[in-house]
């Protein structure tokens, strides 16, 4: 395979030297006398014998940018070698259970998730709060950005579209910690203060109780019950999706826009409207990508960690409300690495680093076939 | 009625992109408010003052930012180059180079953090200590895959009139790809450098157990390093008003070299400057 790949390169001088260069000595060197070619050699003969042959330093630099090219390849091996090597312990210790199971506190009778003090290491709080920060973010984020999406490929005036596009680039250009700077001083106050009471209020409501009671979704056990510190699992999802929105709506927009306009023009001529024009001619067409957009989108959400680890409060819990406090598979690398003093603990989160590696590389994966599949120039299927 | 809904489903878009629009610029001015107004020259000369004394500045994370994108870019922009070289001008088209691409771009999406614990334990456990230069790898690990992917779409872009004119005139295919495609799309490739650059000038997850940070100058690359994104998530988690303040116009700062590279790359990208060459 790259036996081949590493020759390629090499043909185009051939094909424009070799030739040319026995097309001289041919011409030049041979007519006087095929015996006496040896003992004068003609001057473009000297000329190119002189230069050298190129094909050396050809295949050697090709060699180079391969193993340039090949070092990709070589930084996925290692950090998966790195993370297997060091999470050994944990991975001894625990097993497969690392991440479903949990002790019971003989005292409380409450689950016990995560005691360093103790060497007791699960991490099913970790991956319940990746998952619900992650799920709030994208109830969140996902219309909006599909919203926004349509507006800049579909209704937006030209005019408006280059300055709204730049500025979407650019937010999806800030840093995390930035955001999380801003959630913590103004996002923060704002839910504390003005949002949650609000949610607050309609939730624990009691006409709103007796209706809805019956999915444990209100009351005080439910999504807006316990205690409001602004601080929390709320607060890490909402700072998720203004950060994963400027990504799922720019990818959108580019995939909408490998939509051939023949189709739009179909649907027109069929006397659709606007929106039926773009209902049937352009997000049915794109649904595959917009899917993988939107995983993609799932899988910035899931790593994302400076932000998440600056608001979301820190403890290793798991409670239906959104209102309490928690800790994301990263945040908690990101806050409790450092501290972690005995080897058990350092591989414990390793080995949710490992799991968090994983998990993105599968979901990238998922989510770049699926937007591949549509902008890379193949039609539109029409269903 | 399907009047009504085309209009209702206007109505939406429209209110999802004010709805999106307005919260972002919101953000955003007042970041730059609040950077602005606790910017002063003492941020870039002076070195963190003890809690509880006014004044001081970030110059040591700053330096110390400086000098981890030095090795980031000393190790990731050659090597991203390179690979866009092979991607671009030698694997064109073969399954090899299709892979590496598909890698690049899923190495993209994995968490900074977890490169960082990758580079923790590959030099920070084996050296027994943190330091500058492990902060510097686990960027430029970072930087390896965008700088790649961009370099291939800009060499890409040079037409291939150029390519044939050059190993026309005998010139070796090696010599060829450096100073005539590389270099006929060297405003892309730099402006796409510089987005990478941009985008691990704020990272913050890989650093904190690889360069750690630190409240005093230094330049070494084997000791504990301050950098800029990392003092600002410290900055912003202390109690102290002080330094909240130095913490926003840390982000101000980071936010005006972010801009500058995206604008560039725009810049760049509309103008059609390497249209020119063809």
């Amino acid at each position: 395979m790259s036996e081949t790949s590493s020759r390629k390169p090499d043909t185009a001088p051939e094909f424009t030297f070799g030739p040319s260069a026995q097309a001289t000595a041919g011409t030049l060197g041979t007519p006087p006398a095929a015996a006496h070619v040896d003992t004068k050699v003609s001057e473009v003969r000297q000329f190119l014998l002189a230069r050298g042959n190129s094909s050396l330093a050809d295949r050697s630099f090709g060699g180079l940018m391969l193993v340039c090219a090949l070092s990709i390849f070589a930084i996925v091996a290692l950090i998966a070698v790195e993370l297997i090597i060091r999470s050994q312990m944990s991975w001894h210790k625990f097993g497969i259970s690392f991440f479903y199971k949990f002790n019971i506190d003989p005292d409380t009778h409450l689950p016990v998730f995560w005691d360093p003090v103790n060497g007791i290491f699960y991490a099913l709080p970790f991956v319940y709060g990746t998952l619900v920060t992650s799920l709030v973010a994208l109830v969140i984020a996902v219309p909006l950005a599909l919203g926004v999406a349509i507006f800049l490929t579909e209704m937006c005036p030209a005019f408006l579209r280059g300055p709204l596009a730049f500025m979407t680039e650019l937010l999806a250009a800030i840093p995390s910690v930035v955001y999380g700077l801003w959630a913590v001083f103004v996002l923060v106050p704002l839910l504390r203060v003005n949002i949650n009471p609000f949610f607050i209020a309609i939730f624990n409501n009691s006409t709103v109780v007796k209706i809805f009671g019956w999915t444990g979704l209100v009351g005080p056990t439910g999504l807006f019950g316990g205690d409001n510190y602004g601080l929390g699992i709320l607060a890490a999802g909402v700072i998720l999706a203004v950060m994963i929105l400027p990504i799922i709506s720019s990818l959108t927009r580019e995939v909408m826009n490998a939509v051939p306009h023949s189709q739009r023009e179909a649907v027109l001529a069929l006397g659709a409207t606007r929106w039926e024009m773009i209902r049937m001619g352009v997000l049915r067409n794109a649904r595959i990508g917009i899917v993988g957009s939107i995983i993609l989108g799932l899988g910035r959400a899931l790593g994302e960690t400076m932000a998440v680890a600056m608001v979301i409060g820190s403890r290793p819990d798991i409670s239906r409300s959104l209102l309490s406090l928690g800790n994301t598979m990263a945040s908690v690398i990101a806050n409790e690495f450092s501290e972690a003093s005995d080897d058990l603990y350092l591989s414990a989160l390793i080995e949710i680093g490992l799991a968090l590696f994983i998990v993105t590389i599968i979901v990238n994966a998922l989510a770049r076939v699926l937007v591949w599949a549509v902008t890379r120039g193949t039609p539109a299927r029409v269903s | 009625m399907r009047g009504v809904t085309d209009h209702v489903a206007t109505g939406l878009s429209v209110l999802a992109t004010i709805l999106v629009i307005a919260p972002l610029v919101i953000i955003f001015a007042y970041i730059v408010y609040m950077g602005a107004s606790s910017l002063n020259w003492a941020f870039f000369t002076q070195p963190p003052k003890p809690v509880g004394e006014l004044g001081g500045g970030m110059a040591n994370a700053i330096v110390g930012s400086a000098v981890l994108l030095a090795v980031a870019s000393a190790l990731g922009v050659p090597v991203g180059i390179g690979g866009g070289i092979y991607l671009a001008e030698f694997g064109r088209g073969t399954r090899l180079a299709n892979a590496i691409r598909f890698t690049a771009d899923v190495l993209n999406g994995v968490p900074s953090i977890v490169m960082g614990i990758a580079v923790y334990s590959l030099i920070v456990v084996p050296q027994h200590h943190f330091s500058a230069f492990s902060g510097g790898v686990a960027l430029g690990i970072m930087m390896v895959p965008t700088v790649t992917r961009t370099t291939e779409e800009m060499l890409l872009m040079v037409p291939n009139s150029v390519r044939e004119a050059a190993l026309g005139l005998g010139v070796p295919n090696w010599r060829s790809v450096l100073s005539i495609t590389l270099r006929t799309a060297s405003p892309g490739v730099i402006t796409g450098c510089m987005l990478a650059f941009a985008r691990v000038a704020g990272e913050t997850a890989p650093l904190i157990f690889t360069a750690l940070g630190n409240q005093f100058w230094s330049v070494s690359l084997n000791h504990e390093i301050a950098a800029l994104p990392l003092q600002i998530y410290v900055y912003a988690m202390s109690p102290y008003d002080e330094w909240h303040r130095l913490a926003w116009a840390g982000a101000l700062v980071l936010i005006a070299l972010i801009v500058i590279a995206v604008s560039l790359v725009r810049f760049v990208a509309s103008r059609g400057i390497l249209k020119g060459a063809s």
